[in-house]
C-alpha cells in the first residue's frame, strides 16, 4: 500500500488539536522529526492493531433514524455498540444504543469521534429527496460528507463504509447487461439530481487512494426493495403502475435486509474496495409486476415525459421526469466481487423481495 | 381476516386510472386474450403444417436448454422467440429455400459465426439464425450483438432482447461466450448490408473487433457465407446526407419498392456455407496480429462466396 499522503495535513491538525487527540499527543515541544518517526512507529503498530480496533470500537453510524438505518441499527447493536448520528430523532430506539440528534455539518459531531474508540463509520446520511431544495441537499451531502471525512481522517476510525448506489452508473441505452465496479459513472448525465451521490461516491473513492490506513469501502446497491421509502419501492407500491410502451427492460433488484447483511460483512476487518450489491437473477419489469398482481398501464415515452414533467412541476408526482430511464433502459451490476471477496449472498428470492415492499404497508407507518 | 380488511383498504385507494384499467383486465383483456390464443393456435398448426413436428421438438429442445441453465440473464423469452422463429424458419424453408452446406463444422460450445453482410435488409442473420434453429442438431440460438440505437426505440428495443438479441459491447459479448453461446458477427457492419448492387459479394473492410474477442476468449472461428442475400434488394446507390440527416446508418436507393409487391425482397435461393473452425492465438493488444488474423478469416470467407457463386445455377432455383 503507497504511503499516505496526509502526513502534513495530520501533523497540522495535531498542532490544532493537539490536546484533545486520541494519542495524546500534547508535548508541544516535541521536535519534528521524533513527531515523523513517531507517526511511522504508530502507523507500523496500526496495521497489526487496526483489525482489533475495527472489531472492539462502536460504530457510529449516520442516517440512523432511515429505515434502511433502523434496520440496521437492530441487527448491530446485539453485536457490537452503536452510536447514532442523524438530525432526526430516534423513536423506539434500543436501549443500549447512543443516539445524538445533531447535524453532521456542525462542530458538535466532532466529539463524537473524540471521546470514545470508534471502530468504523457506517455512512447512510445521503440525502435523496429530489422535492427538496438542491443547494441544502449539495451542501449536506458534500460539505457534511467531507466534515466526516475528515474526522475519520483525524480521529484514525480504521473502517469507513459508504452506501452509494448503482444509480450512479446510470440507465443507459449503450450500457453493458452487467456493470462492473471500474464502469464509468455516468448517471448524472441525463439525471442531474443524481450529482450528489456520483461527487460523493467519487470524494470517497479518492479517500481511499489518499488515506490508506483507513479500510474504506463503497457498497453499490442494485433498486432497494422493502420498507425503505425509495424511488424503486415507491414506484412498485403505486396502485397503478404505468409503463412505457415497448420497453420491459431486466431489472435486478436486492431486499433491504440483504443490504444490511453487505454491511455488516463490509464492517469485516481487511474488506476494502468497491462492491456492486445485487440480489435474486433479473427479471422483465412486465414479470416482476405480475408477480406482484399490479395493473399496469403503459404510456408512449414522450408522452410519459412530458406528462411527468407537469405533474412535478404541479407537485401531483413525486418522481422527477429523467427518473423514466430506469425502466426504459438496463442498469443492472454485476456483484461477482462481492461475492468472492466479501463472502456476501443474497438470501431473499424474487418473490420475498418483491413483497417486502407492502410489508408494514398498512400496519403501523412507522 | 387481514387480508380482506386490506383489500377493502386497497380498493378504497384506488385512483380513477386504476379502475379504468380494472375494466379493461377484467372485460377486454379475456376478450383479447382469447382472440389471441386462437390466433397462436392457428400458427402453431400452420406450423406443423409447413415445418413438419420438427419445429415443435426443437423448441421444446431449446426452452430446456435454457431452463437447465436457470433462465437467461439478456431477457431471452423462449415462448416469444418460438414465434419469431416461426415466421424466420417459414421464410427459411419456403420463401428462400435455402440450401445449408456444413453445418456440423459448428462446434457445442461458445464460437463466433463470421460471415458476409448483404441485401439491405439485415435477412441473412434471420437466415443464418433459422438455419442454426432447423437445421443444427441439437438445435442452437444465435445470438447477435445489436446497435446502441435500436436499444433507445420503442417496440424494437424489446423484439430484440426476447429473442436474445444483446447490446453490442464487448462485456456482453464475453459473458455470452462464458455461458457457451453462439454469437453472429458481421465485422463488415452497414458498410457490408447496405453496398450498391455493382459492389455485390466483394467483401467490404473487416473491423477488428470480432479478431480481438476471439483472441481474448480462445474461442473458435465459423467463416459462414451467405450466398443469394445480395440479389434480394437491387441498391442502385445510397443517400448518404440523408442518411447523416436521419442519424441512420445508411438510406438505400431501392427502386424496386415502388413496384407493389416489391417491399417484400425477391424470392432468391439462398445457400449459406458453415467454413471449418479456425482457432487464433497471440496477444489481443497486438494490433498487426489482430489486423493479420481477421484478413485471413476475410480471405476465408471470400473464397467460400467464390465456390458458391460458381457451383449456384441459378439465383432463383
Amino acid at each position: 500500500m503507497s504511503e499516505p499522503l496526509d502526513d502534513d495535513d495530520s501533523r497540522d491538525e495535531l498542532d490544532e488539536y493537539g490536546d484533545t487527540d486520541e494519542y495524546g499527543d500534547t508535548d508541544e515541544a516535541l521536535s519534528d522529526d521524533l513527531r515523523r518517526g513517531r507517526v511511522r512507529r504508530e502507523e507500523d503498530r496500526e496495521g497489526a492493531s487496526r483489525d482489533d480496533r475495527i472489531d472492539s470500537g462502536a460504530v457510529v453510524v449516520t442516517g440512523i433514524c432511515g429505515r434502511l438505518g433502523r434496520r440496521l441499527a437492530r441487527v448491530l447493536h446485539r453485536e457490537r455498540q452503536v452510536v447514532g448520528l442523524d438530525r432526526r430523532p430516534f423513536p423506539q430506539k434500543p436501549k443500549d444504543i447512543e443516539h445524538h440528534t445533531i447535524d453532521i455539518r456542525r462542530k458538535k459531531a466532532q466529539d463524537i469521534f473524540r471521546n470514545q474508540n470508534i471502530g468504523a463509520l457506517v455512512h447512510l446520511g445521503v440525502m435523496h429527496n429530489p422535492r427538496g431544495n438542491s443547494e441544502e441537499h449539495h451542501s449536506w451531502n458534500l460539505a457534511g460528507f467531507q466534515k466526516l471525512l475528515e474526522y475519520v481522517q483525524r480521529h484514525r476510525v480504521p473502517k469507513l463504509v459508504v452506501l452509494s448506489s448503482a444509480n450512479v452508473y446510470g440507465p443507459r441505452p449503450d450500457n453493458a447487461q452487467f456493470l462492473r465496479e471500474d464502469a464509468p459513472l455516468l448517471g448524472a448525465g441525463a439525471f442531474s439530481d443524481i450529482r450528489d451521490l456520483v461527487e460523493l461516491d467519487m470524494l470517497t473513492q479518492s479517500f481511499f487512494w489518499k488515506h490508506a490506513r483507513t479500510e474504506t469501502v463503497i457498497l453499490r446497491p442494485t433498486h432497494i426493495l422493502g420498507s425503505v421509502r425509495n424511488a424503486p419501492s415507491n414506484y412498485l407500491r403505486l396502485n397503478t403502475v404505468p409503463t412505457l410502451a415497448g420497453f420491459d427492460p431486466m431489472i435486478q433488484t436486492v431486499h433491504e435486509d440483504d443490504v444490511v447483511r453487505a454491511i455488516r460483512l463490509a464492517l469485516q476487518p481487511g474488506v476494502r474496495g468497491i462492491y456492486n450489491i445485487a440480489g435474486p437473477a433479473p427479471v422483465p419489469l412486465s414479470k416482476m409486476l405480475r408477480k406482484l398482481g399490479r395493473a399496469q398501464a403503459a404510456f408512449p415515452h414522450s408522452l410519459a415525459k412530458m406528462a411527468l414533467d407537469r405533474m412535478w412541476k404541479m407537485h401531483v408526482s413525486s418522481f422527477p421526469a429523467p427518473e423514466l430511464d430506469f425502466i426504459r433502459y438496463v442498469c443492472m451490476v454485476d456483484d461477482s466481487r462481492a461475492r468472492s471477496a466479501m463472502g456476501y449472498e443474497h438470501q431473499h428470492d424474487l418473490d420475498s423481495t418483491l413483497h417486502a415492499i407492502d410489508a408494514g404497508r398498512w400496519v403501523g407507518s412507522t | 381476516m387481514l387480508w380482506g380488511g386490506d383489500e377493502i383498504v386497497a380498493l378504497n385507494r384506488r385512483t380513477a386510472l386504476a379502475r379504468l384499467t380494472e375494466v379493461a383486465a377484467r372485460d377486454l383483456i379475456p376478450f383479447a386474450g382469447r382472440a389471441v390464443r386462437r390466433a397462436k393456435r392457428a400458427a402453431d398448426q400452420l406450423a406443423y403444417r409447413t415445418l413438419g413436428p420438427d419445429f415443435e421438438e426443437r423448441n421444446l429442445a431449446l426452452k430446456a436448454h435454457y431452463q437447465d441453465k436457470g433462465g437467461d440473464p439478456f431477457g431471452l423469452d423462449t415462448e416469444f422467440t418460438k414465434y419469431m422463429a416461426m415466421v424466420t424458419s417459414v421464410a427459411h424453408r419456403l420463401w428462400f429455400r435455402t440450401s445449408v452446406y456444413g453445418i456440423e463444422n459448428v462446434p457445442s460450445g461458445g464460437a463466433l459465426l463470421v460471415s458476409n453482410h448483404s441485401g439491405q435488409f439485415p435477412l441473412d442473420g434471420m437466415m443464418i439464425a433459422a438455419s442454426m434453429f432447423m437445421d443444427a442438431q441439437p438445435p442452437r440460438l444465435v445470438r447477435a450483438m445489436v446497435e446502441k440505437w435500436a436499444q433507445t426505440m420503442p417496440y424494437i428495443s424489446l423484439l430484440f432482447s426476447r429473442t436474445g438479441q444483446v447490446v453490442g459491447v464487448p462485456d456482453n459479448c464475453r459473458r455470452l461466450l462464458e455461458r457457451d453461446e453462439l454469437i453472429l458477427v458481421f465485422p463488415e457492419g452497414a458498410r457490408g448490408v447496405s453496398k450498391p448492387f455493382s459492389k455485390r459479394y466483394q467483401l467490404q473492410d473487416f473491423g477488428p473487433g470480432f479478431m480481438r474477442m476471439a483472441m481474448e476468449m480462445g474461442v473458435p472461428i465459423i467463416p459462414v457465407a451467405v450466398v443469394g442475400a445480395e440479389e434480394q434488394y437491387v441498391n442502385v446507390g445510397n443517400l448518404e446526407w440523408a442518411a447523416k440527416f436521419l442519424g441512420a446508418p445508411a438510406l438505400p436507393l431501392l427502386p424496386q419498392l415502388l413496384i407493389p409487391g416489391g417491399q417484400l425482397p425477391l424470392p432468391t435461393k439462398y445457400h449459406i456455407y458453415f467454413g471449418e473452425p479456425m482457432s487464433f492465438e497471440g496477444d489481443p493488444d497486438d494490433d498487426e496480429l489482430v489486423e493479420e488474423q481477421a484478413w485471413l478469416v476475410k480471405q476465408n470467407i471470400q473464397n467460400m462466396l467464390g465456390q458458391g457463386l460458381r457451383s449456384r445455377q441459378n439465383i432463383f432455383f
